[in-house]
């Protein structure tokens, strides 16, 4: 590995601590990010000849800190400090001093950073680019990039997303034990739907969005470093791990969708199912079932499979009925109507989703699904019928191409 | 005289690392493996799960599982045990079981591996 690449890994792996901490002292998220930034040109200068210190975020920390509070007094006072002599002489032992200060808060200010990216004043989009920009350190042209969108739109997005964020004003104050959890739950949230958003990407979006997945698992493993003990934490992480481990096989060289029962397993990685499997089997002697676990349960059941075959769909079927209990959705019987499917076959699955029609109207995989059944009962011209109506509602080519290719069949059959 | 040697490294910036980089870490590291195992020199080699998926067990008469890594400073590394687990509960009822035979304090981290090579030295 280059120089460049481990300063740059350093840097973003102290990112979280470092704004964290520069956010609970300025309490402004501009101000922090301008520390963190003066802080990281400093790293750059001085870091590649002494080498990286032992605590980058400390370091950071100590750096971001000194050097804004200088910058404001100029600013204030007009009168120059001699601030970069003072910096340059840095060493470990104040560094150290101020991250035992810090390290009292560590986990508190890394929370409040992500709870502020994820407030619920804010649109899903904004939670999710604020989070980006902010914690991770993305850039607003990487992120325009994942999301499809010109730069200066996102550049807007993230300014709004700021104004808000500072109206809403989150108390500084260490949260007691509902609000830690409150903000918890809000942060794993975005932190599943930042998953999302590189997941769902297909075909020649892919390769762009696909560090978004990575970078949401990054944050969900720091989570659950911070709150070691939280069953739902431990489901999220794995539930992410599982998912990821089958992009490899999701899309063939066309960029064309790939069903999970006609992926090729051998191309899962495997790494990432056994760290998932080894994070539920930690989640499950809590005894405290919750919407993460129950999805990383069915999601590793997918994964144990070695043929599709050998899919436990008795299991995910119970499993998506204790979903259905925790967290009521129409999407989640959609879900569990796949499994009744494979148990007690297309006409209960059927019966199953004709209530969810009303609600259903306008998705895509509903329409995917009546058809699949639909078919499978013969009553082709009805399948036809929903297969019409899913492509109308994909919302990206290659689902289209997908429902096309199950139109082709019907024709041939 | 065998040795043991631990690898110490702040998981935020190696987690930090992309798959190329992580890559390309390895890839030198196995060339001083692999120099080491010509040499016939190298036991068992080891990558551990990340941290998240530790769980500590505190000796006592009544055994406190708790999750998370090992975090305690006053007591320090003394040996490990590397043992073929259905689940983590066979791991944790086998920490359990080598806890009670032994009459100190002290505590057990469970890791789950990532990588295991045998190596082969001769025993």
């Amino acid at each position: 590995m280059n120089e460049v690449a481990s300063l740059d890994a350093a840097l973003v792996g102290a990112r979280p601590q470092a704004m964290g901490a520069l956010l609970r002292h300025f309490r402004d998220l501009d101000t922090a990010e301008e520390a963190f930034q003066e802080a990281c040109l400093r790293a750059l200068q001085s870091w590649p000849a002494k080498g990286p210190p032992r605590d980058p975020a400390a370091w950071l920390i100590f750096v971001g800190k000194n050097a804004t509070l200088d910058r404001l007094r100029r600013s204030q006072k007009q009168q120059p400090l001699p601030a970069d002599d003072a910096l340059s002489d840095l060493d470990d032992a104040e560094a150290r001093m101020a991250t035992q200060l810090d390290d009292v808060h560590y986990r508190d200010d890394i929370l409040r950073l992500l709870f502020i990216c994820c407030h619920p004043d804010l649109p899903a989009t904004q939670q999710i680019a604020l989070a980006l920009r902010i914690v991770s350190g993305l850039s607003v042209a990487e992120i325009a990039r994942a999301f499809l969108v010109s730069e200066a739109a996102m550049e807007q997005r993230i300014t709004r997303a700021k104004h808000r964020v500072a109206d809403a004003d989150v108390p500084f104050e260490p949260p007691d034990a509902a609000a830690r959890a409150t903000r918890l739950s809000a942060v794993a949230t975005v932190i599943y739907l930042l998953f999302n958003e590189g997941y769902s990407a297909t075909g020649g979006t892919a390769h762009v969005r696909a560090p978004l997945c990575d970078e949401a698992i990054r944050l969900a493993r720091l989570l659950l470093r911070l709150f070691p003990g939280e069953p739902e934490i431990m489901g999220l992480t794995a539930l992410l791990l599982f998912q990821h481990s089958r992009t490899p096989a999701r899309l063939d060289t066309d960029g064309a969708i790939v069903l999970l029962e006609d992926q090729d397993r051998r191309l899962w990685k495997r790494d990432l199912i056994s760290e998932g499997l080894a994070l539920l089997d930690k989640a499950m002697r809590h005894r405290q079932p919750g919407p993460f676990q129950v999805q990383a349960a069915i999601a590793a059941l997918h994964g144990r499979a070695a043929r599709p075959e050998d899919t436990d769909w008795n299991e995910i079927d119970t499993l998506y009925a204790t979903l259905e209990r925790l967290q009521p959705s129409p999407v989640v019987t959609l879900n569990r109507a796949v499994a009744v499917s494979k148990v007690r076959g297309a006409e209960a699955a059927l019966a199953m989703i004709e209530p969810l029609a009303r609600q259903l109207s306008g998705y895509f995989y509903f329409f995917g699904l009546r058809g699949a059944l639909l078919q499978k009962l013969g009553r082709d011209e009805e399948a036809r019928n929903a297969f019409d109506r899913a492509i109308a509602l994909a919302n990206t080519p290659a689902e289209a191409a997908h429902i096309r290719m199950q139109l082709d069949r019907l024709a041939k059959s | 005289m065998l040795y043991a040697i631990f690898c110490y490294d702040s998981e935020d910036i190696v987690g930090a690392w992309t798959k190329e980089q992580d890559d390309a870490a390895i890839a030198k590291l196995g060339v001083v493996k692999q120099k080491l195992a010509q040499a016939g020199r190298l036991g068992p080699t080891v990558r551990l799960m990340p941290t998240t998926t530790a769980t500590t067990v505190r000796k006592g008469r009544e055994p406190i599982v708790l999750d998370g890594p090992f975090a305690e400073t006053k007591e320090q590394l003394l040996g490990f045990y590397i043992v073929d687990c259905a689940s983590l509960e066979q791991a944790i009822e086998t920490a359990k079981d080598l806890g009670r035979a032994s009459s100190s304090l002290g505590s057990y981290e469970i890791r789950p591996l990532r990588l295991f090579h045998p190596g082969s030295l001769a025993t």
